[in-house]
């Protein structure tokens, strides 16, 4: 470990949001010429405490050092002028302008503007660090890993010392990780400090010469990345199994309902979403999906649920009562219904994909029935029935069916939409996060309610984040790690280590190791 | 040939109306903000110097030109920017809806116009008595060594003030750098906040000097095309709209405003000057700058450039906590 003065040291610091504690009295130290990397779980507070560092939040609580000099920072301008930049996983760029004006953006200096002047002092720095930004090409012709070296430039030109990255290869071909990697190795002799935020074991070991862990919002450790490994890394990561007593009843004859084959996604950009994805979802029983988020988890239900223009690989529907098989490829929505394959689908995003937050709970029970029925006019009784019979059954706390239904909170949005999916009584349901940003007690019922589908026969898929819940719900988890699968592993009896290590490491035939 | 002279006056001092027009929108609309009040903007400016003028000229025996004409200008540039500055504080501080808060100014300027023009020209003595002839003289008052060339003899200073402006706001925001914040304020509000740039500044200061410069074509249009009188007959209405329609046209660039303009002057007096029309086929002629704007919209919609597409957050109000 580096002695001497520290180039950024946080202690102390606190941050909650309402009653969520994200940062709970933290150090961290970081220190010129290293590579630090911040390693922890979805919700484990990295962020939070990168953000306190960059200006986006206001600690509570704790004290802020730079080179030794205690600092208040209280705006992304502050964070300028004391030498730090942070690279945000989602870019800030104006597309219709070029590499070098982006750049240059809300700088001060003279009024007229010297491109040329810009252009070469860009170039100057690609050539000290390995970078190749063309100045004058729009940000709007760029790839991905095009902005982001912009974006890395952009603090350099600002005289950074002090760089953070949140999760900088999230987006990046392994092709493209090996260049930003020579980058940064380069800018770390260069004396530079550099935060690395990231889920990936393989590029924590391979790149950063110190890990610093958080769990649950508070420090769990540090190592030096030589002196350790993946399992090391892995268990203070996810730390000791909680005992939660969820109850998992035993599947009860289960059959196959649907079958993924093979099942292969590029989004728009062409990055590969899914790889290669095959599994089986059986009736009565609750298939768990674990992964870092962004892995393919999202795409994976969308696909399913008919919202993917399928390129490559099959999922097949078996009829419960008859066993007839039905190809749900190429179907949207609408035709995969007019089928007979009764789909649920709870979505991560509730207010945007699921429910229509300015309509009132009755008119949202009718978006999945407002094509029923002959007559021009639409039925509202049996909705505003049912919308009834959801809130008296699942105590949807309202203050009537037709409030708005974003005037209500979290959890109660989530029954809403729960309890319309489940009425059409489905016999695939797929639940995205289904119990994020919930309470104790709301998140037991929408275990409650899984567990009740499961028993009448239903496949369940269980998109969760939280890996102690998993373990405890699911009678079985895939683990998914950059779109492919890593392994499916039984619930019962499963190792939280060895899921973790299954989330953070791609399957041994896709390891690509690194020749630098 | 004499008639092809005069179409291109018309069509020069047509022209110059909406250039003032468009400018000062296109300057408004690179903030992020659709102004769609320009009409309203135009008839205060037009109504607020004409009223100016109209008091001097009542109030003294000798009214001197010059004076008039500094008068008119600046009650004309007062009356806009303040137009400006209720529209910015409805829609930036009050996040109102841009569309309505724009139409509704329209509508609000054209019914203030038209009732203090109809005052004065009650106090003037009767319908169409209202008259500023000194102040409209200086205004129409041409460059000396100029009234010999063909085109331009008849043509008063404003008209190359229009030009001018519109090279100037060109220069502005292709080559400075507050013309490069601005332009990234009309993009991504978000990306420049975080850069440090001012978007309520910005979008405050952008819309009320556009304003200013939208309110100048309202008073060209009073003191120049209508020689310094006032008729209720929502001529300026018109005219605003097709300077709405022109920003379109010239794809929010100030230099291609400026043909884009004359080529609208053209199109739209083009039926004066083809003989043998009657007054319902007259009216047919009148929509060509309407369908141009139409045609270069297809073609732009079709091509698809990035640079030819409006500032991506037009229209939209800014909250920081949206991210």
């Amino acid at each position: 470990m580096q002695s001497g003065t520290a180039a950024v040291s946080m202690r102390d610091i606190v941050k909650a949001f309402g009653p969520v504690v994200a940062n709970d009295k933290v150090d961290l130290d970081i220190f010129s010429g290293e590579i630090l990397a911040l390693l922890g779980e979805n919700g484990s507070g990295k962020t939070t405490l990168m953000n306190i560092l960059s200006g986006i939040y206001y600690p509570d609580a704790g004290h802020v050092s730079v080179n030794g000099r205690e600092v208040s920072i209280r705006s992304p301008k502050d964070v300028y002028d004391l030498g730090i930049g942070m690279v945000h996983q989602h870019f800030k760029l104006v597309d219709v302008l070029t590499a070098a004006e982006n750049i240059i953006l809300g700088m001060p200096g003279e009024g007229n503007l010297d491109m040329k002047a810009v252009g070469r002092k860009i170039l100057d720095i690609c050539a000290l660090y390995g970078f190749s930004v063309d100045p004058g090409q729009k940000v709007y012709d760029m790839s991905v890993s095009q902005k982001q070296t912009v974006e890395i430039v952009k603090v350099l030109y600002r005289g950074a010392k002090i760089l953070i990255l949140d999760e900088p290869t999230a987006v990046l071909t392994p092709q493209e990780t090996e260049k930003l990697f020579r980058v940064l190795r380069n800018m770390k002799n260069d004396g530079k400090a550099i935060v690395l935020i990231t889920h990936k074991l393989h590029e924590v070991e391979e790149i950063s010469d110190r890990v610093a862990v958080l769990r649950r919002g508070k420090n769990a450790g540090e190592l030096v990345t030589k002196n350790t490994d993946a399992a090391e890394m892995t268990n203070m990561m996810v730390g000791r199994a909680v005992t939660l007593n969820i109850a998992r009843p035993e599947p009860k004859d289960p059959k196959p309902r649907i079958v993924v084959d093979r099942l292969t996604l590029r989004d728009e950009e062409g990055i590969i979403k899914l790889n290669e994805v095959s599994f089986t979802a059986y009736s009565g029983e609750v298939l768990g999906i674990a992964g870092i988020s962004g892995c393919g988890q999202k795409e994976l239900l969308e696909t399913i649920a008919g919202l993917h223009p399928l390129k490559s690989g099959s999922v097949t529907y078996i009829k419960p009562e008859t066993g007839e098989k039905i190809d749900m490829a190429g179907l949207d929505p609408r035709e995969i219904f007019s089928l007979g394959v009764m789909l649920s689908f709870v979505p991560e995003d509730r207010l945007g994909m699921g429910l229509v937050g300015n309509m009132d709970l009755t008119n949202n029970m009718m978006l999945r029935s407002f094509r029923r029925g002959k007559s021009v006019f639409t039925d509202r009784k049996t909705p505003r029935n049912l919308a009834r019979s959801v809130v008296d059954e699942l105590s949807v706390n309202t203050p009537g069916l037709t409030t708005p239904v974003r005037r209500l909170s979290g959890g109660n949005v989530q029954k809403v939409l729960v309890g319309r999916e489940i009425s059409s009584s489905p016999t695939v349901l797929m639940t995205a996060y289904a119990v994020r940003g919930l309470d104790i007690n709301s998140s037991y019922t929408i275990y409650d309610l899984i567990n009740q589908q499961k028993e009448k026969g239903v496949a369940v898929i269980f998109v969760g984040e939280d890996l102690d819940v998993l373990l405890e719900l699911c009678d079985r988890i895939l683990v998914l790690c950059g779109g492919r699968v890593s392994g499916i592993v039984a619930g019962r009896g499963a190792d939280k280590n060895e899921v973790g290590l299954m989330m953070t490491k791609h399957g041994k035939e896709t390891t690509h190791e690194s020749d630098a | 040939m004499a008639q092809v002279l005069s179409l291109l006056q018309a069509a020069i001092v047509f022209g110059t109306v909406i250039l003032f027009g468009a400018v000062g929108e296109i300057l408004t609309e690179k903030s992020g903000n659709l102004n769609l009040g320009v009409p309203g903007i135009m008839y205060l400016g037009g109504i607020a110097g004409l009223g100016g003028a109209f008091l001097y000229e009542t109030s003294v025996a000798a009214p001197v030109p010059l004076v008039g004409l500094i008068i008119a200008l600046f009650c004309a540039l007062l009356a806009s920017v303040l137009a400006g500055f209720i529209y910015s504080f409805l829609t930036i501080t009050l996040r109102a809806n841009q569309n309505v808060t724009g139409l509704t100014l329209t509508i609000f300027g054209s019914g203030v116009a038209n009732f203090l023009g109809g005052a004065m020209n009650k106090m003037a003595g009767g319908v169409g008595q209202i008259s500023v002839s000194a102040t409209s003289s200086a205004y129409r008052a041409t460059f000396p060594f100029l009234s010999e060339v063909g085109v331009l003899s008849s043509l008063g200073f404003m008209t190359y003030l229009a030009i001018v402006l519109a090279f100037i706001m060109s220069w502005f925001l292709r080559k400075t750098r507050k013309g490069l914040n601005l332009r990234a304020v009309g993009e991504n509000p978000a990306t420049a906040d975080a850069a440090g740039i001012s978007v309520t500044k910005y979008k405050y200061l952008s819309t009320c000097v556009g304003a200013a410069v939208t309110g100048l074509g309202g008073l060209y249009y009073v003191m120049d095309y209508i020689k310094g009188t006032w008729a209720n007959d929502g001529g300026i209405e018109k005219l605003g709209w097709l300077a709405v329609a022109l920003v379109i046209f010239a794809r929010w660039k100030p230099r291609h405003a400026i043909w884009g303009s004359y080529l609208f002057g053209v199109l739209f007096w083009l039926y004066f000057y083809i003989g043998g029309l009657t007054r319902s086929s007259q009216e047919l002629f009148k929509m060509l700058p309407y369908i141009v704007t139409i045609l270069v919209l297809i073609v732009v919609s079709m091509r698809r450039k990035h640079e030819n597409q409006p500032p991506a957050s037009l229209g939209q109000p800014y909250f920081r906590e949206d991210r």
